[in-house]
């Protein structure tokens, strides 16, 4: 009895991060269709909002500091959610319906975020901002013959390269000032954040099982976010208009909802949710710029499990997984079942690793889609086929 | 609208390219200049990019350095001329083909007088036939598995009688009677850990001890409940754990370890791949307590390894810290100079070859030697993980411990040895 529990409670806690990762990734792919592939990298965004919080808390010390962690959750959801409507609006919104240069264009950004974490400094900052704003300029300053000619789009491209190469010389300059405007932020290394001191050591224990205080905090973390997220999908306003766009995209436009603003905070919310899940995945494992690319794979494991835009799916999924790695990859079938032939006993022993229960999980995957390719809870809407 | 999309991605195309060849024309050095007679041009290969760049990008730093530092002081001197070494740094890229091909290309297009390089067991392992197959000279700083003897390839890191075995006895000298003469290993999924612990396995079996449980995660995987829970039941009272996982994987293991209970104080924890820059990135209240073993800690306090500090130190800023790996690295040039002077020519590699066997030098570390089987004497050290980052020496082997390559605890290799000054075709696999 007591094996079974602490096996469900470890399967849960694993099935809670995976829940955390991926409802963001759910309600943008099972909602509007765009496969995001930087949705690890918004994780690692928050998780790196986090670590700033951190440090600005640190000096304080004493109970604000302890309470540190409550305000990087909330300041890890703003930050990546605004990371998120601009990248709608600048770039996702461009490619709707067109779910392979989705790929590749998340896929870019995902690798630009995870350089630009690696190598951020104040003077690729200046550089950025003086590109951005010569870029714009240029733009708007252009006289109005120029921009009515047949030749408008290579002259836009050229005026952004000028901008561009501006930007380069101003990053350059001003990194050989010195080491204040050239030292990297973060640096490609992996950072240190500390839980407060109430999230260490145990939470008292049940039935002779110790509770790590981190574990029933995530899987606390992960039910909460749950419950707000489904209030806010079925009673808020905006919620409805998104469910709404989600089942008919043309109607809902004749019926005066703005569709576009719409797309924005479904994306933004998104992408707030992935920064959440990087701020509480900075508890259990390692900060650095390769953050995002261990958990998305299992993001998508789990939501094509689920079926695709199913949160009901996406929470079985993830508990599932959880509990069938726990349970496999620790072995405690072989106690459970102290009396099994020994040809199974060696079966069950060679998967009770890991890396086996691994591919025991995929397998698993492959199974059950063979079933039911669609999924657990397949989606009756268009938006997946659109 | 549509046609202008394909323009735009070309010229974005267009730039990256202008991007990219712009970084790749970086780097290297011009030859020749000031009182030098000549110079010798050699090769660097490290990840500059890619997963391993963070660690590997050290030991080019350390690399540089010990090139000028060999260069302010004249140079290399072969009969009486003096020479400047040049470098050419090609990147590897985390990826292990990019090593060999760049390999390829250090010696036929360079032609480098001798390369260093690598850091995984992976890149190794696809450079060798490179150099096996020109006849040509690498040098390989890291600790690693053993079980390797290359004519053509120079071993500087300690093999597993130089760090993992001694850990093993100390281990069972100090927890033994309190825990037993058992072990719990974990490790990353790939060819270092699971040697070593193959190694491991035999030797905890000839000391009298069992193997309680073995467990591997992939690299940058970061889930550890079910490690934890076997853990748990095979220790519910504390016990010996030793620890080979790489990269990501620590960072999880040592803060979930401290979340569900496993401390220092019932748990002593022995880790082969973490040194100080580790300490740093994991965070000291998660590894504080824990023990390493390894050649050099920055620690250690003798003049030579305060000298080679203060050096890397001057050179790089002193948010930096050295390590076992820079250290190694760095001792490779110094005995491939050494060698270089000794034989009295660069060019003529059997020449310098068999002149490395013998070379002794006083390394940060302490006194090294260069043995017939291409590997180098070590001072084995364990230390444990302090608050402010740095480890304090609990244990030193007093005198450097001679490298065993062909392992005696693996049944397959036992009686095996390696002797490259013999004159017999199987003299990088003899029975003794």
């Amino acid at each position: 009895m007591d094996l079974i529990f602490s096996q469900l409670l470890d399967g849960l806690s694993i099935g809670a991060v995976l829940l955390l990762a991926a409802t963001g990734l759910a309600i943008v792919f099972g909602l509007m269709g765009v496969i995001n592939l930087a949705h690890g990298e918004f994780m690692m965004i928050g998780a790196y909002v986090t670590f700033v919080v951190q440090n600005i808390f640190r000096p304080l010390g004493g109970f604000a500091f302890e309470s540190y962690y409550i305000i990087a959750l909330i300041a890890s959801f703003l930050v990546t959610a605004i990371f998120g409507v601009v990248l709608e609006k600048t770039l996702i919104r461009r490619l709707y319906g067109r779910p392979l240069e989705t790929l590749l264009a998340t896929w870019g950004i995902s690798l630009i975020l995870i350089q630009f974490v690696r190598s951020v400094s104040l003077a690729m900052v200046i550089g950025i901002a003086v590109t951005a704003l010569l870029g714009w300029a240029l733009q708007k300053f252009l006289p109005l013959p120029l921009k009515q000619a047949s030749f408008a789009s290579y002259l836009k491209g050229v005026l952004w390269t000028v901008a561009g190469i501006v930007g380069l010389i101003v990053i350059s300059t001003t990194a050989s000032i010195g080491r204040f405007f050239s030292n990297p932020w973060f640096g490609p290394r992996n950072l240190d954040v500390t839980p407060p001191k109430w999230l260490q050591g145990t939470w008292g224990s049940i039935a002779g099982i110790e509770l790590p205080g981190i574990r029933i905090f995530i899987i606390i973390l992960s039910a909460l976010l749950i419950a707000a997220v489904v209030w806010f999908l079925t009673k808020s306003v905006w919620g409805v208009r998104i469910r709404a766009v989600t089942q008919n995209r043309e109607m809902s436009n004749c019926l005066g909802i703005p569709t576009d603003s719409v797309d924005s905070i479904t994306f933004g919310i998104g992408s707030g949710l992935a920064g959440v899940a990087g701020c509480a995945i900075t508890l259990l494992g390692s900060v650095g710029p390769n953050l995002g690319g261990s958990y998305i794979v299992s993001c998508f494991m789990v939501i094509v499990l689920g079926g695709v835009g199913n949160l009901l799916g996406t929470i079985i999924a993830s508990m599932m997984l959880g509990i069938i790695q726990s349970i496999i990859g620790s072995g405690s079938l072989l106690i459970a079942f102290p009396d099994m032939p020994n040809s199974l006993r060696s079966v069950v022993e060679f998967f009770a690793t890991t890396s086996m229960s691994y591919v025991l999980v995929f397998i698993f995957i492959i199974a059950f889609l063979q079933f039911k390719p669609t999924g657990m809870f397949p989606q009756k809407g268009r938006s997946v086929e659109a | 609208m549509t046609s202008s999309i394909p323009k735009r991605l070309l010229a974005g195309f267009a730039a990256t390219a202008v991007g990219v060849t712009m970084t790749a024309c970086g780097g290297g050095d011009s030859a020749g200049g000031g009182d030098f007679d000549g110079s010798i041009k050699v090769g660097i290969l490290h990840s500059l990019s890619g997963t391993m760049a963070i660690s590997e990008t050290t030991l080019k730093e350390v690399e540089e350095m010990a090139i000028k530092e060999i260069n302010d002081s004249g140079g290399v001197t072969i009969d009486d001329k003096s020479y400047k070494i040049t470098y050419v740094s090609e990147d590897g890229a985390s990826d292990w083909p990019t090593f060999a091909e760049k390999s390829q290309k250090l010696i036929d297009a360079d032609k480098v007088a001798v390369v260093f390089g690598g850091w995984t067991s992976a890149s190794r392992k696809a450079m060798l036939p490179v150099y096996e197959a020109k006849d040509h000279f690498l040098f390989y700083p890291i600790q690693y598995e053993g079980q390797e003897c290359s004519k053509n390839i120079f071993y500087t890191g300690a093999v597993p009688n130089q760090q993992a075995e001694p850990a093993v006895d100390w281990l069972f000298d100090n927890f033994a009677e309190k825990y037993g003469k058992k072990v719990y290993l974990v490790g990353s999924d790939y060819v270092y850990p699971r040697t070593a612990n193959t190694i491991i396995k035999e030797q905890v079996k000839s000391l009298g001890g069992v193997t309680v449980g073995e467990d591997y995660i992939p690299l940058g995987n970061t889930e550890v409940a079910p490690i934890i829970a076997k853990i748990k039941k095979e220790f519910p009272d504390g016990g010996i754990i030793i620890n080979t996982l790489n990269g990501d994987s620590n960072v999880a293991l040592f803060k979930q370890f401290k979340a569900a209970g496993i401390t220092p104080e019932k748990y002593p924890i022995m880790s082969f791949s973490i040194a100080e820059e580790e300490i740093r990135q994991i965070g000291p209240e998660f590894v504080g307590g824990t023990y390493a073993a390894w050649n050099y800690f920055m620690s250690l306090g003798t003049p030579a390894s305060n000298t080679f500090n203060e050096a890397f130190i001057e050179m790089y800023g002193d948010d930096r810290v050295t390590n076992d790996p820079m250290e190694s690295a760095y001792n490779m040039v110094y005995l491939w100079k050494a060698a270089v002077e000794k034989a009295g020519t660069y060019e003529d590699l059997d020449a310098v070859r068999d002149a490395m066997i013998g070379i002794k030098m006083d390394a940060p570390q302490g006194p090294i030697e260069m043995y017939p089987n291409h590997h180098i004497s070590q001072t084995v050290r364990i230390g444990e993980a302090k608050d402010d980052g740095q480890f304090e020496i609990l244990w030193d082997s007093k005198t450097p411990v001679a490298p065993i390559t062909w392992n005696q605890y693996v049944p397959e290799t036992k009686g095996y040895a390696c002797d490259w000054t013999l004159d017999r075709p199987d003299a990088g696999k003899y029975k003794m």
